[in-house]
């Protein structure tokens, strides 16, 4: 499945939900079921450190994909890097690079990819791109 | 004590921005620490500003600059008067706080030496840390720092033991920002003046909650913002002892702050305007005037007991649900409550909260120090201000009790 068809997955389910009482039970439930970063792998490299809430990010290439986890302390930032994750990851770099994330937008989550909620999020696309960029340069 | 009851919902009416709805849900505004809202008083100051006699000040000869010029100047004294200094050139409008300490940190770099001795507390926000320790590496000047104890007060004890005769200058908050600690600032001051230390006090939390006497207290430097008491943000002043101001050389070059201009000297102009270059925020200032007018209207004492009482009632409510911690029980506090729900993110709180249209702040509010002693990554922070209500607070506790069900 390519990131464009997973994001159009992510938005009709999403759009099944009548609140953001729904989305917020289901991101919740996301981030409660996941461990999504070996422990290993959480560590102070990985972090990056949003005012509000830590977020880890890692990234390793299987073949010519890149799989990523990631981890965040606060339970609702967690729920939404698992949508990240199930749209970016077992994806190759360029199509990662290319791609965008007004998806999140479309499911009704934009406020916590505001700049003003410091919460790690924003930063975490950032670093999901510069490790494509990193993996991309390998692979050429 | 006597003062007036307050007539909320008459003050309630004076705010437009009460009125609105957020996320489908009337605004129950908790971030008052953050920046207070304003009334329309002192909307109306700004658009009056604007509409009828906007000009540049302290230059003109024309009838509107003239207008304008007294009208800033008007406010000034309205910020002389209520923090009651000595002087009309003891204060100094600025852009807010942070500006106010830069000029005097600013200006102490030029008088430190290598091993003088700096006093910080622990509680401070980070706008009272940052510049210090800036002036700390320009100069060599050693940064030393007042501890605080578990109920979220400094550990006055151990300040006896930081003050030496190198001691130049102390710094802390009137009220903290993150925990609503009201300090003792006479002792403070009185015991750094017996090392012949200089006392900078941060009143950027206390301004909206207390009027701060300058003189009583003899206090050498005050400062504090605007948009924390009603008024516009982007101004602030600097109070400071006259022969204090006089010794520091002007934090930025420019116009009005000049007495001649040469190429090969220029001489700079006298209290207050040495410090004030540039054109200023005329119509904040202005407004600044406007909002204080507006706060001793309804009067500060009246003000206090009913904060207080706002502050017993949420503290008790959030006290009743399971698992609620509050940081900073000081016997003295402003009506700030910081707190966690055991095993729940500040966060993710914070986000549910908004969903149901209460603001409140969350995070380390600029105060890590303070998060690192409790060793938590943030609070929720609700600060209520004279306009809010039990009413309010008790949505609050109902839209806690609902993401706490949501988050556990």
């Amino acid at each position: 499945m390519t990131i464009q068809e997973t994001q159009q997955e992510i938005i009709e389910e999403f759009s099944l939900f009548e609140d953001w009482m729904q989305r917020y039970e289901y991101m919740i439930e996301l981030g409660k079921s996941l461990p999504i970063i070996p422990e290993e792998f959480k560590t102070d490299d990985n972090i990056i450190k949003g005012c509000q809430s830590k977020v880890w990010v890692h990234a390793q290439l299987d073949q010519d994909k890149l799989q990523f986890s990631a981890d965040s302390d606060a339970i609702i930032t967690k729920g939404i890097i698992a949508i990240l994750i199930r749209a970016f990851s077992n994806q190759h770099p360029k199509d990662i690079l290319a791609a965008d994330t007004d998806f999140i937008d479309e499911i009704g989550l934009k406020e916590h990819l505001s700049p003003t909620r410091a919460n790690g999020l924003v930063s975490m696309i950032k670093q999901i791109k510069l490790y494509a960029i990193a993996f991309q340069t390998q692979l050429n | 004590m006597t003062y007036k009851a307050l007539d909320i919902q008459k003050i309630r009416s004076d705010f437009p921005i009460l009125q609105r709805e957020v996320n489908g849900q009337a605004l129950v505004y908790f971030d008052n620490a953050a920046t207070s809202q304003t009334p329309q008083q002192v909307i109306g100051v700004i658009v009056d500003y604007y509409s009828q006699y906007n000009a540049n000040i302290h230059r003109g000869v024309h009838s509107l600059s003239q207008e304008a010029t007294d009208a800033y100047e008007q406010a000034r004294k309205k910020v002389q008067q209520h923090f009651n200094a000595a002087k009309l050139h003891e204060i100094i409008l600025t852009s807010g706080t942070t500006h106010s300490i830069n000029i005097i940190a600013s200006g102490y770099s030029e008088i430190l030496k290598a091993g003088d001795e700096l006093v910080v507390s622990t509680m401070e926000h980070h706008s009272n840390i940052v510049p210090w320790q800036m002036l700390c590496e320009k100069t060599g000047a050693v940064l030393k720092v007042i501890p605080m104890t578990q109920q979220g007060t400094l550990d006055m004890k151990t300040f006896d033991s930081l003050l030496n005769a190198n001691t130049k200058l102390v710094f802390v908050n009137h009220v903290s920002n993150a925990l609503g600690t009201v300090n003792p600032i006479e002792k403070i001051i009185t015991k750094a003046h017996t090392v012949g230390a200089k006392v900078l006090i941060d009143g950027a939390q206390a301004a909206p909650h207390i009027k701060a006497n300058v003189q009583a207290l003899d206090i050498d430097y005050y400062v504090t913002s605007a948009h924390k008491l009603c008024g516009p943000t982007g101004v602030g002043m600097l109070y400071g002892k006259e022969e204090l101001l006089k010794l520091l050389p002007p934090y930025q070059g420019g116009g009005e702050m000049i007495a001649e201009v040469t190429f090969e000297k220029t001489t700079y102009a006298d209290l207050p305007h040495k410090f004030e270059a540039g054109t200023p925020n005329i119509a904040g200032g202005i407004a600044f005037g406007a909002a204080l007018d507006y706060m001793n209207a309804i009067g500060f004492d009246a003000i206090a007991a009913y904060e207080q009482e706002l502050l017993d009632h949420g503290t008790a409510e959030l006290k009743a649900i399971e698992g609620v911690e509050i940081y900073g029980e000081a016997d003295e506090k402003t009506a700030v409550i910081s707190f966690n729900v055991k095993g729940i993110h500040p966060y993710d709180i914070g986000s549910i909260l908004d969903k149901m249209g209460i603001a409140v702040r969350t995070g380390h509010h600029c105060a890590q120090p303070i998060m690192d002693y409790y060793q938590i990554p943030g609070t929720v922070r609700a600060s209520f201000s004279f306009y809010n209500t039990k009413e309010e607070i008790d949505q609050m506790i109902v839209a806690l009790k609902r993401s706490i069900a949501m988050l556990q």
